[in-house]
Order: structure tokens, then C-alpha cells, then sequence
């Protein structure tokens, strides 16, 4: 066993699954083929709001090689109680999108009809051939036009904090000798992950159906599917074993899940439907904000009062909801503060979670505020944060479970050189370049959610651990591994993790930085209560070098069960099997949080972000150049891993404050810059050395395994203190994101 | 995609022959046709693809180099006579694209790359280029990336390549050949202002093949630069370009070339403009003189005002990495 790889916590185990990406042996769920399968593609919708008047298809059912062509007139029945549609990750209050299901025109880029046919091109060219008339209604895409329309739903969201204001804000914050108050706004932004939705619905013709999804979630395209088409739980199995990339666009099923499902429902055969980039425009996005932050504080900096108000958008069908005002109270110690949200609806598709929903968004803005803050108390934004630290949550006045901030701001300074800054605006240049140096906080939530896993030793001493959850790029199959590795011992090559699968123990959707801290506790439980039966037969075999041993008596490690007082002494965990007679040993645990613990203290992420950028006094060129981003996680199970998500984090902040931005033209409501050269996110030129520190919380009371989740947190702070360095480098404060070269000229 | 036929002929005149019809397109590299047959912007009945006709040779000739139609970007990019004698042309082909496109996009595709205006790809909208008494939406609406020069009633869109704004700078001819015989073309006069008739990008008549591009003798190799300032460091079209050449004795400019890219619906030369540096010491003061003249009909369509002011300083900076001799460099993203 001498080169097999050992893998505890905190080891940089590269990932398990990489040769199979590699080698093209990992599968997409387009890249399902079975036999006989059918093509389809979506026709979509060139008006933002109104009725199909007219839908003429008999052009694309005339081109050889067209199936069928499925339209709201003629689709098979399904469920109509709005109930039927809703997933697990879906708003409360609503009614979900229904494609093909009737006339009416909700979105611009709505699916209205789809095309199947023998071959995708073929698919594809009768989809041109649909002839459709409209009626327009009125309608309205720009947020700025309906903010004073801007509501609190009823009904929250489910996983929505609720903000929570303290002493009267308002007052505080006119009583304050020092105050800054502006209205920052985000541009709406599109996940645009590297593949494209896909769903293939395999008929296998015995009443089962078996689909591949691109999902963050088997378990809820499972729920949803099922509900929507009436199909049999047990007759349906979904697999997505890999995703290339979601960033929370998969959370919800897309509509080519339903597409597929229902095209195979009405002909009964193998259909596959993929979405076009063009098309993955017509779903769930970041939605656009305005957030208005007023900052009171005294003279040497200390926040006195805040007002924190934030309106972000929302379909006309659902009330999506994001936290967003609450970031920046609960961080910084002050005693009064007003907080408010509200939704407000425009005609588009429902928005969804992009990575870190709401807090990369509000606290981007607020993080710029404070900045703002800092200039008009002429202090060093660092030390603006300093001064109002705080171990406790101050929105909800609680303990948290750990919070290193204090760490990551001294360590990251240090790193970064904070100290040798000049505070004032346009002091550093190099030649005809001016120099910033900006920085801000992040702060994300620590999250578990019930999850069971299963773990299953084979006779020939492999271990497999399985749970549904997904692995969308954050590593999941490798912390998987890993947990098993450290929790039974087996080094790595002997341990197969298994995902994707909604055949799989329950785990939720893979989002909200919660699967190491959620399917690793379950995986860590399920190898515990295997160890423990794998001992317990071991102790029964007759005469065998373990009979009658105690737990506290024996170890475990190199596939073995040993002594501890003579380690020579014991039995390999495919010797016990032999010996017990037994194929294989399995055990499933559900692993959930305690709730009343959850509810005494505050758990969350976070970290310190320092970065300079360039800025060409001519011509307003700007490029980050440097970032060091220190991140507070509780424990790292694999540094080499964490230090990706939180690289990707990063420069999901720097599309976030340079580029990213989806153009709507409001006088026809449709997003414009609807492909990947014209939706600009940051390419390897944009991109410079990242510096990734952890500082480690030990912390026994988050969740089993210590564990805080790093998938989110690099995007919240980077973006501000992106912008933050801009005014530093140039005096110009911009309170728009993305902030393009024509607002630095 | 449309269905369409399929032809691949080895000889010039056999392509020239199946050439002409209004259906009929020429496929080289495919970087842009074929994207917009997927998005149903062209809808050719006919596909000649001309990938094996003897058209992808950089020959020495004794005006000066010519470049068969068919030599790739990244090859004409680093072909060594080319980084020699007009390193402007190189550098503005690796500001284009990406290594993989420029490893596919031919030189006599790029001279026909279609505007990136999100107008026109979207067929959803109403386009004159498009579908020419369509109407033009773009104006009004989300014009980024739209003209700042040059611009008609009937469309605002702009040239989206940056090969060819080097190629107007350094005054290339465009060699074409149909079934009735052969013509050059002046660069200047190959692209077109859109006017009433915005569906035509160029001046090749219909069954017109783009066989080469000359360049005259004229080396450039110490006196250039091409700046392009856009919305990320690589990989994304031009808000404003720049290309400058010019030739610099005992302190006094001549023969000044200047052309501006990502503001017209053509690469963008002024000769009066370059008549106004020749003969004349480089400061920046006289750059800015340049600057006004050429933008001097500038007009913004709302969300382009911005660029006029960017060409300004784009032009005065161009100009001076040009004379200072201080070409910006591609891969060091700092203004030179």
C-alpha cells in the first residue's frame, strides 16, 4: 500500500474526477445518446408580454425529418394546479412558469413552441420556420420605471433572512455629525456557466424513464418532473453525474427538463432538448438592484446610524427574493439601524440565485458606502472597519460560532502591504497610471441543510459513498473522497464517491455554500455507523483477533481494524467480510442540523479583500492587477480545492465590477447582449495572481465537521473593494456596477 | 440553419462559376458566417467553400507583399515579413479574436466580417442591413458599440474588425476576381458608408471573389502603434481603435497614417487629418488639432457620446505611441 495517496482534512488532494474530465470520459447530460433518440429544439418568444394570436406550424412539420412540433394547442395534458410546478428551490408565493401551457406571452425569449425531429439541425431549421402572430400588452422591463411599486411580500421566500432594523436608523443617522447617503445600483447579470442546459429523457419503454439533466439538484428535477407529468416516483430516475458549471442557474429545472419530458410523454421515445447560448438568456438571472445606504457616524468613524434599503427585481409570476440589506448591519457594530426591502416586477423571466444571492449584491454596495464613509471621516478604510468590529451578529445581536474577520483583515493587510498606502485619492501613480489599492469585507452564511448519505464496503475492501447531491465544479466528488478517507482510514484508490443519481440517499440542491458542511457531515455519519457495524462483525467472529474488543480499544486505518495497545494485532476490513461471510457492509445516515443551536448563534463566512488596480489617466483603461482575499471558513477539508472556488469567486467579482451587465432594451423588453462576445465576463487577461489566504476557525459547533462552505464568499467584498481601488486610483466614485471605461472617463 | 448545398472546387474559376446568385455565399474560416446561419441572419441556399483554392500564400511581389485570401490571421500575424515591414498590421491582428479564431479566420474573411450590432443578430428586431425597409432599431435603443462617424438614418452599426483598420492605415489594395476578369480595389473604397443601402458592407459587386491583399512597399517598423480600447483586456471588439503609422525626419512627421476602428461603419481615415501632422514636429497639442478635425461631425446616438470623446484621447494617445515609437504592446496591458 505504500503509494496510495492518504487524504485527511486539510490535504491539497487534487480532484478525483479530473482525468475522467480530462479524457472526455466524464458525461454531460447532453452527452447522453440512447438510441432512437429524437432532437428538439425551443421556439421563443419575440414579445415581452401578451398572446399568441396565431401559431402556424404546418411549414416546419412539412420539412422531412420534423416529428412533431409541440405548441400550447396541442401539448399533452399535464398538471394545471400551480402547486404541481413548484420545486423545492421555487418562491413561496406564485404561480411557477409553465412552458407551452397557454397563449400567453409573459417574457421576452419565453418558450412558445418546440420542434422535434430526427436530427438537432434539422430541429433547429423548422424551428425558422414557425409563423406566429402576436398581440403585444403593455409591459415593463426597467426597474427604475416600477420602484414605486416595489412591495414586501406577504410570504417570504424560503431561506430568506428577514432584515431585522434596530433603535430608529433614521434618526441616528440625521443626529450623526458625519454622514454619507447614496443610491448605488447593479446591472442585472446572466450565470452564462460554460455548458448549456440540456435534458435527455430516455423512454426505455417499460414505464421507466430515465433522464439526464443539467442540475444542481437530481432530487428536485426528480420532485418537479414527477409532479408536473404525473409520473410515478418510482418509474423515474434523473442523473446529472456532471454539471460544467451552474453558478445557481440550475437550481430551479430549466425549462428544457420540462421540454424534453413532455415531448417524450406525447410520443413516447427518447428526446433530448438543449438550450442554445442564446436561449440561456431566457431563464433565471441576477436581478437588477437599486440600494440606497445612508451612514451616520461620529467624527473618529463610529457607525451611529444606518438606513439600508434595497428594491431588486422580481418576475410578474413569482416573488423571488434575495437578503440583501441585512449584510453590512449584521457586520459592523451600531446601535441604530433602519433596514428595508422590497420587490418590484418587471416582465421577465423569474430571477434566481447567482452565486452568493443578495449578499453579493448588497453587501458589494454597502462595502462601497463604508469606503465613502471612510473618505468622509478621513480614515483609512481599514481602520474604518476596525473601529466598528464586533464578535457578535449585530443585526440579531448574537454570538457566532467563529468569526475570524479580525484575522483576515490583519493577515490580508499584511500580505497585500496595506501599510504603505497613501489614503489620498490619485496619490499613487506610475507614470501615466494611476494606482489604487481598495479593499472591503465579505460575509456569507455557513449553511447545512439535512442531507443522508450511504457508505458500502465491498468484499474486496473498496469503499463507495454516495449521496444525491450534485458536483457543479466546486470539487464535491474529491470532498466526498476525502471525508471517507480521513473518517475510515482507506487511502483514496480505494474509495469510489457516487453522485448525480436521484436514485441516491436524499441530499438537497447543491447551492448556498452548504454541501461540504451537508453532504460531508452525511458521508462522515454514514462511514462512522459502517466502522462501527464492520467492528461490531469483527468482534463476533469466533476466535478472531478482534473478538469482544471495545470501540475505545481499536483504530482504524490502512483498511484495517486494529489494536491500539498492539497494532500488529487486528484484521483487514476484507478479512472481517470473509470471515462474517458477508458480500458487502452498508450504512445510511441522515445527518441534520440541530435547530435550536442554529437558532442561539450566527454562522457565517467571512473575509477581507485587498486589491489594487490600474487605471490609465488617459483613456480610463482600468485592470485589476492584485487581489489577496483572506476568507474565514471554519476548517479547509482540502486547501487546493477551496483556493479554486474562492480563485472563481474572485473573478466572479471582477465580471461583477468591470463587466458583467445584461443589456436591455426597454422599448421592446429583451435582453440584447444575448451571447458570450457581447456579455462580457473576465477572460485570462483580465485576470491577475490571486492571492488566497485561509485563516482556519476551529469551530465544533457550525456543524459536525467544522466546515463552512467557500463557494460564495470570494465573490462578496471583491467586487467592492474592486470598486473602492477605482476612486482611490482616479477620485471618481461610481456607485453603478458594472463600472465600464465610459464612467471613469 | 437553413438547408443549404455544399460545394468545395480547387480551382479559383470553378468557384467563380458557381458564384453570383443572391443565395450564394463564399465559406473560408466560417468564424462569422456560420455563426450568423445559426442565428438565421444568413440564409444562403449555396456554400462554396473555398478552403482549397491556391489563395494562402504571402507573396513578394515588386509593389510591395501580397496576401492570398486565404492566409490565416495567426499566420499572417507572425509571417516574419509582415512583423518587419508593417509590424502595425500584426499587432492589430493580435488584438482580434482569440488565438482559435485567428487560427481558423482567413485575411479575406476578416475584410468581410459582418457588424456585431446586437440588432442585427437578433432576428428578432428590425434591421436595414438585415432585411433592408425593415427599419433600423438599434437607433434609439442600445448603441454601445455603435457609430460615432459616418452614420445614416438607415443603420448606425459599426465595422467590427481590426485587421482591416491596419490594412486602411497602410493603404492595402484588395485584389478581386469574378467570371468576367479581375479589378483592385482601394482599401478606402472597399468598405462603405452605409447611407440608404446599409445591407451593402462592401463594394464587391455580386459573383466577386476577394483573391489578395497588397501591401505597398512602404515599411512602417519604427513608427506605429494600434490601440484598442475596449470593455475587457482581450477577446472583446473595439470601443475605439487606432491605428498610426508614420515616418519621422530630423524631427518633423511625414507621411502620416491614421485610422480609426469600432466609429464607423468602415475602418475610419481622414486625410486631412494626417495632411494637418505631415510635415510638422509630434506634440501633443497638434495631436489634439487631429483629434477635433476628425471628430468634428462626430455625433453619439445616446449610449455611444462617450466614444467621441474616447476616440479623442484614443487618437492623441495613438499619435504619440506612434512618435515616440513606443508601439502598444498586446501582452503588457499598460497603456505604452
Amino acid at each position: 500500500m505504500t503509494n496510495l495517496t492518504r487524504a485527511g482534512f486539510g490535504t491539497p488532494l487534487s480532484r478525483v474526477d479530473g482525468p475522467a474530465k480530462v479524457t472526455g470520459q466524464a458525461q454531460y447530460a447532453a452527452e447522453f445518446q440512447p438510441e432512437d433518440m429524437l432532437h428538439a429544439h425551443v421556439h421563443t418568444a419575440r414579445i415581452a408580454k401578451g398572446k399568441i394570436t396565431r401559431i402556424d406550424v404546418s411549414r416546419a412539420l412539412a420539412v422531412e425529418g420534423v416529428v412533431d412540433v409541440l405548441t400550447h394547442e396541442n401539448r399533452p395534458k399535464v398538471a394545471w394546479f400551480d402547486l404541481k410546478y413548484k420545486d423545492m428551490t421555487a418562491p413561496l408565493r406564485g404561480s411557477p412558469f409553465k412552458a407551452l401551457y397557454d397563449e400567453n406571452v409573459i417574457f421576452s425569449g419565453q418558450p412558445i413552441a418546440l420542434v422535434v425531429a430526427e436530427t438537432p439541425e434539422i430541429a433547429r431549421y423548422a424551428s425558422t420556420l414557425l409563423d406566429v402572430d402576436y398581440k403585444w400588452a403593455e409591459f415593463q422591463t426597467d426597474l427604475a420605471q416600477v420602484l414605486d411599486q416595489a412591495f414586501v411580500p406577504r410570504i417570504p421566500r424560503a431561506g430568506y433572512h428577514k432584515p431585522k432594523s434596530r433603535g430608529d436608523g433614521e434618526q441616528a443617522f440625521s443626529d450623526a455629525p458625519v454622514q454619507v447617503s447614496n443610491r448605488y445600483h447593479l446591472s442585472p447579470e446572466h450565470h452564462n456557466p460554460l455548458e448549456m442546459f440540456a435534458s435527455t429523457v430516455i423512454w426505455e419503454g417499460d414505464g421507466h424513464v430515465t433522464i439526464s439533466d443539467k442540475t444542481q439538484g437530481v432530487k428536485n428535477s426528480h420532485w418537479y418532473i414527477c409532479n408536473a407529468m404525473g409520473w410515478d416516483r418510482d418509474k423515474v430516475r434523473i442523473l446529472s453525474p456532471f454539471v460544467g458549471g451552474a453558478f445557481g442557474s440550475g437550481l430551479r429545472p430549466q425549462y428544457q427538463l420540462y421540454l424534453a419530458a413532455l415531448a417524450a410523454k406525447k410520443l413516447e421515445r427518447s428526446v433530448q432538448v438543449v438550450m442554445t447560448r442564446q436561449e440561456m438568456f431566457g431563464h433565471g438571472y441576477r436581478p437588477e438592484c437599486y440600494q440606497t445606504v445612508s451612514l451616520g457616524a461620529d467624527r473618529e468613524g463610529h457607525l451611529k446610524g444606518i438606513v439600508n434599503s434595497a428594491v431588486t427585481a422580481t418576475s410578474s409570476i413569482e416573488n423571488y427574493m434575495e437578503t440583501v440589506v441585512n449584510w453590512g448591519s449584521m457586520v459592523y457594530r451600531c446601535p441604530d439601524a433602519k433596514l428595508d426591502y422590497k420587490i418590484a416586477k418587471v416582465d421577465t423571466a423569474t430571477p434566481c440565485d447567482m452565486r452568493a444571492p443578495g449578499g453579493a449584491t448588497g453587501m458589494n454596495l454597502f462595502e462601497v458606502a463604508m469606503d465613502e464613509l471612510a473618505y468622509a471621516c478621513d480614515i483609512d478604510p481599514l481602520e474604518l472597519r476596525l473601529r466598528n468590529y464586533t464578535d457578535r451578529e449585530a443585526m440579531k445581536d448574537k454570538p457566532y460560532t467563529s468569526k475570524a474577520l479580525h484575522d483576515c483583515y490583519e493577515r490580508g493587510a499584511a500580505k497585500f502591504g496595506w501599510d504603505r498606502r497613501s489614503h489620498a485619492p490619485r496619490s499613487m501613480r506610475d507614470g501615466h497610471e494611476l494606482i489604487g489599492w481598495g479593499m472591503a469585507t465579505g460575509i456569507w452564511e455557513a449553511m447545512m441543510a439535512p442531507t443522508s448519505a450511504r457508505a458500502r464496503l465491498s468484499a474486496d475492501g473498496t469503499l463507495e459513498v454516495a449521496t444525491a447531491t450534485a458536483d457543479m465544479g466546486p470539487g464535491t466528488y474529491t470532498m466526498m473522497t476525502q471525508i471517507a478517507a480521513d473518517t475510515t482510514g482507506l487511502p483514496v484508490e480505494k474509495i469510489t464517491a457516487k453522485l448525480g443519481d436521484s436514485d441516491l440517499p436524499f441530499s438537497p440542491v447543491q447551492g448556498g455554500s452548504m454541501t461540504a458542511a451537508s453532504a460531508g457531515t452525511a458521508v462522515q455519519k454514514a462511514c462512522d455507523a459502517l466502522l462501527e457495524e464492520l467492528l461490531e462483525a469483527a468482534r463476533r467472529i469466533e476466535d478472531g483477533p478482534l473478538a469482544g474488543v471495545d470501540l475505545d480499544e481499536v483504530g482504524f486505518g490502512d483498511g484495517r481494524i486494529y489494536l491500539i495497545d498492539d497494532t500488529k494485532i487486528g484484521m483487514r476490513f476484507e478479512e472481517i467480510l470473509a470471515a462474517a461471510e458477508m458480500d458487502s457492509l452498508e450504512a445510511t445516515e441522515l445527518a441534520k442540523p440541530g435547530i435550536i443551536n442554529m437558532m442561539r448563534k450566527a454562522r457565517n463566512t467571512h473575509s477581507a479583500v485587498f486589491v489594487e488596480v490600474r487605471v490609465d489617466e488617459d483613456v480610463g483603461m482600468a485592470r485589476v492587477t492584485r487581489v489577496v482575499n483572506a476568507v474565514a471558513a471554519g476548517r479547509i477539508i482540502n486547501p487546493k480545492t477551496a483556493r479554486s472556488q474562492i480563485l472563481g469567486g474572485v473573478v466572479f467579482g471582477i465580471g461583477m465590477a468591470l463587466e458583467e451587465e445584461t443589456l436591455a432594451d426597454h422599448r421592446i423588453g429583451r435582453w440584447m447582449n444575448h451571447n458570450l462576445a457581447e456579455y462580457h465576463v473576465p477572460v485570462n487577461a483580465d485576470v491577475p495572481d490571486i492571492d488566497v489566504l485561509f485563516v482556519e476557525e476551529q469551530d465544533d459547533e457550525v456543524n459536525p465537521i467544522g466546515v463552512k462552505g467557500v463557494g460564495e464568499i470570494g465573490v462578496v467584498g471583491t467586487a467592492a473593494a474592486i470598486a473602492n481601488a477605482l476612486f482611490h486610483a482616479t477620485g471618481k466614485r461610481v456607485r453603478e456596477l458594472p463600472i465600464t471605461i465610459d464612467k471613469l472617463l | 440553419m437553413r438547408r443549404f448545398s455544399y460545394s468545395r472546387p480547387t480551382e479559383v474559376s470553378e468557384a467563380l462559376a458557381e458564384a453570383g446568385g443572391e443565395d450564394v455565399r463564399f465559406l473560408a474560416g466560417g468564424t462569422n458566417l456560420v455563426d450568423l446561419m445559426k442565428e438565421n441572419v444568413e440564409r444562403p441556399q449555396h456554400l462554396v467553400d473555398i478552403t482549397r483554392l491556391p489563395l494562402d500564400r504571402i507573396e513578394e511581389i515588386q509593389s510591395g507583399l501580397k496576401i492570398g485570401a486565404l492566409v490565416l490571421n495567426s499566420d499572417l500575424a507572425h509571417d516574419p515579413k509582415v512583423e518587419n515591414r508593417y509590424p502595425l498590421l500584426s499587432l492589430a491582428l493580435l488584438n482580434g479574436a482569440s488565438p482559435q479564431l485567428r487560427n481558423s479566420a482567413t485575411t479575406g474573411g476578416n475584410l468581410l466580417q459582418r457588424t456585431r450590432c446586437y440588432y442585427f443578430y437578433d432576428v428578432a428586431t428590425a434591421c436595414n442591413k438585415r432585411d433592408p425597409g425593415a427599419g433600423c432599431q438599434a437607433i434609439g435603443g442600445l448603441t454601445r458599440l455603435h457609430a460615432i462617424l459616418g452614420a445614416s438614418p438607415h443603420c448606425i452599426a459599426t465595422h467590427p474588425s481590426d485587421m482591416c483598420v491596419a490594412m486602411a492605415a497602410l493603404d492595402a489594395v484588395v485584389h478581386v476576381e469574378s467570371a468576367t476578369g479581375t479589378r483592385t480595389i482601394p482599401f478606402e473604397d472597399f468598405h462603405r458608408l452605409p447611407g440608404d443601402t446599409p445591407q451593402r458592407d462592401t463594394t464587391l459587386e455580386p459573383g466577386e471573389l476577394v483573391t489578395a491583399v497588397e501591401l505597398p512597399a512602404t515599411r512602417f517598423d519604427r513608427h506605429y502603434t494600434y490601440l484598442k480600447l475596449r470593455d475587457r483586456q482581450s477577446y472583446a471588439f473595439a470601443l475605439v481603435s487606432v491605428a498610426a503609422a508614420m515616418r519621422l525626419e530630423d524631427g518633423v512627421m511625414t507621411d502620416v497614417r491614421l485610422a480609426l476602428g469600432g466609429v464607423a461603419h468602415k475602418p475610419w481615415r481622414d486625410r486631412d487629418a494626417e495632411a494637418l501632422l505631415s510635415g510638422k514636429a509630434p506634440e501633443r497639442a497638434l495631436f489634439s488639432k487631429a483629434a477635433e478635425a476628425i471628430l468634428a461631425d462626430a455625433q453619439g446616438q445616446g449610449a455611444n457620446d462617450f466614444k467621441i470623446e474616447l476616440a479623442r484621447r484614443a487618437i492623441v494617445r495613438g499619435l504619440d505611441q506612434a512618435a515616440r515609437g513606443t508601439p502598444q504592446s498586446v501582452t503588457d496591458k499598460r497603456i505604452a
